[in-house]
């Protein structure tokens, strides 16, 4: 009987079997448990992907960081922007520990970026050209964000999951930051209304795409099943969408603005919302590493990483004089 | 309060509000650009206090009826700016958003040398003949220690590490003690703030500021030459480069884009 070996002694199906009963036990897997390879690839894409995404995430707001308008923005915006650094830092040391069995280090993890062979979110991927771009970014991307990590707070692995509890409770804050950025404008001139209208515009769809395509026949690929199966979320990109829409059309519209899709209407026969499909073969593109702004917001995050070689060589060398 | 008193605090609060306004945004010209993530966390921390202070002292002008704190933060020319010249020189070349070749050696030294400064100051306000400011000043001083571990940790470890490192904080040494003496400058007003007990007397937080510098030289064999100078002019009197205008309109870029706005 299986019980009697030692754990080592198992089987692979056995390992399998007792993991995939932990799985839907609801029990949490921590870092030094053991884990399918399956398991561990699927954790390492989908949390450097969220990490690398909150740290590119910074790059678009950034850009309105010492521009914001007045000092009560200006410090409310840096206290933002510092929060999704820190979220980064925080999922990086998650990844960290995950690819630590694979021979492999946060370097590995940036080269990975610089080089596009690791993805991160649509939205990040875009330009933002006024000070609208900056409130939307944090009212909406921020607020479509707060569902699916929300959704994930569940989570299998218990490492993610306590990073995602401290993250969802900042970005709390950062969706009533960009509220009350987007309400300034939209009380404001008309020039500040037109100006947040356009906003609106420019990020629809990229919103829409955010939560991914509606079925695998779009992408091809089955991840999102693999992480249902693993229990890493719980629901489906559609269904998230939904909530989305739910949540903030009618939001979007008491402040009087625009919605740039004639077609959306909410359908209660089939209880959903119907909309006109975001342009997938975009989103394939802009994800693979050729949006708007990818080139230029990643030759700025290597530019300053290798500026910085110097001071990492000479940190390390400190910390080995002191050992 | 005497015409003469009311000038000179005025004078004075210009001084710790556009000091701390001014490297607080060269400071999050930093953000996402720094040697590591963990360093963006902490700068942005030190940041944000020191934009927190700069906001306390616009205040307090507001309230002696300056005008709106928002206005006197982003509408002066900069010749009405009373930072020191130091703390508004450029990161390096290039714009934050646009191929920056940011110096971090740079960005350690002046920054230890303001918070090394700052602290003193700040103890020196604590007895200020102003109520208002020598509150203030006892509740912001509390921040300083982490702010000052924190840049100190990072000069040791920088000159005491490679020879790479040593060299180019040595040149970032040399062009921030060329222009360390306008910290120091209390300007034109400087005598009638101390005769009036607003401060200490330049000579006095000089010496401090020059002792607590030297043991910190000492600790990694560094010897400056010379005294601090003012390269580039005295900011207290209102002497400024380019760099300052430069840094001004891209502060109150959104700001001055919509006159008719009154709310943002
Ligand atoms: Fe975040
Ligand atoms: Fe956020």
């Amino acid at each position: 009987m299986a019980a009697a070996v030692p754990f080592e002694q198992w089987t692979a199906e056995e390992k399998y079997g007792h993991f995939m009963r932990r799985i839907e036990n609801g029990e949490k897997i921590e870092a030094d448990d053991w884990m399918p390879d399956d398991y561990r690839k699927a954790l390492i894409r989908l949390i450097t992907m969220h990490g690398i995404s909150e740290i590119m995430g910074a790059f678009p707001e950034k850009e309105w960081v010492p521009k914001a308008p007045t000092l009560r923005r200006k410090l409310a915006i840096m206290a933002k922007v510092q929060d999704e650094m820190g979220h980064g830092q925080l999922l990086l040391r998650v990844a960290e520990d995950l690819v630590k069995p694979c021979g492999k280090t946060r370097e590995d993890i940036l080269q990975d970026l610089f080089a596009k062979r690791l993805k991160f979110h649509n939205v990040f991927h875009m330009p933002s050209p006024t000070w609208a771009d900056a409130a939307v970014i944090a009212w909406l991307v921020d607020g479509a964000a707060i569902l699916s990590q929300t959704m994930m707070l569940k989570t299998s692995y218990g490492p993610y999951g306590r990073a995602l509890k401290r993250i969802c409770q900042e970005e709390s804050f950062h969706a009533k930051h960009g509220e009350s950025l987007t309400l300034s404008l939209a009380e404001g001139t008309p020039a500040q209304r037109r100006m947040l209208q356009e906003a609106i515009d420019r990020w629809w769809e990229p919103l829409l795409m955010f939560f991914g395509p509606k079925t695998k026949e779009a992408t091809g690929h089955t991840n999102v099943d693999k992480n249902l199966k693993y229990k890493l979320r719980t629901k489906t990109n559609e269904e998230l969408r939904q909530e989305f829409l739910s949540k903030y059309v009618p939001k979007i519209r008491l402040l009087g603005l625009a919605i740039p899709d004639p077609t959306l209407r909410y359908d209660d026969e089939k209880g959903e919302w119907i909309y006109r499909e975001p342009d997938w073969n975009k989103f394939k593109q802009i994800v693979t590493g050729n949006g708007p702004k990818t080139d230029e917001r990643l030759r700025l995050r290597r530019t300053s990483y290798e500026n910085g070689r110097w001071v990492r060589e000479a940190l390390a060398q400190w910390k080995a004089a002191a050992v | 309060m005497t015409p003469e008193y009311r000038t000179a605090l005025i004078e004075l609060l210009y001084q710790l509000a556009d000091d701390n306004f001014i490297l607080a945004y060269r400071g999050s010209e930093w953000l996402g650009l720094t040697p590591h993530i963990e360093e963006d966390v902490a700068f942005s921390s030190i940041n944000q206090n020191a934009m927190g202070h700069a906001a306390i002292y616009y205040q307090m002008l507001e309230d002696l009826g300056e005008g709106k704190s928002d206005d006197l933060a982003l509408l002066r020319p900069p010749a009405a700016f009373r930072n020191a010249v130091l703390l508004e020189l450029k990161n390096g070349p290039g714009n934050y958003w646009d191929a920056p070749d940011y110096d971090w050696a740079f960005a350690v030294v002046r920054h230890f040398f303001f918070d090394v400064f700052k602290s003193i100051r700040l103890n020196a306000l604590k007895k200020s003949s102003y109520p208002p400011l020598a509150a203030a000043a006892g509740k912001i001083v509390t921040e300083q220690a982490y702010h000052l571990m924190h840049w100190e940790t990072w000069f040791v470890q920088l000159m005491m590490s490679t020879d790479e490192a040593r060299r180019r904080m040595e040149k970032a040494l040399s062009l921030c003690w060329a222009d360390a003496g306008g910290l120091l400058s209390l300007g034109k007003w400087g005598a009638v703030m101390a005769e009036h007990g607003l401060t200490a007397t330049e000579a006095e937080w000089r010496d401090q500021w020059r002792q607590a510098i030297g043991q910190s030289f000492a600790r990694v064999g560094y010897v400056p030459i010379g005294e601090p100078g003012m390269a580039h002019g005295d900011g207290r009197n209102g002497e400024h480069t380019a760099d300052l205008g430069e840094a001004l309109s891209i502060l109150s870029e959104v700001y001055r884009s919509d006159p008719q706005a009154t709310g943002w």
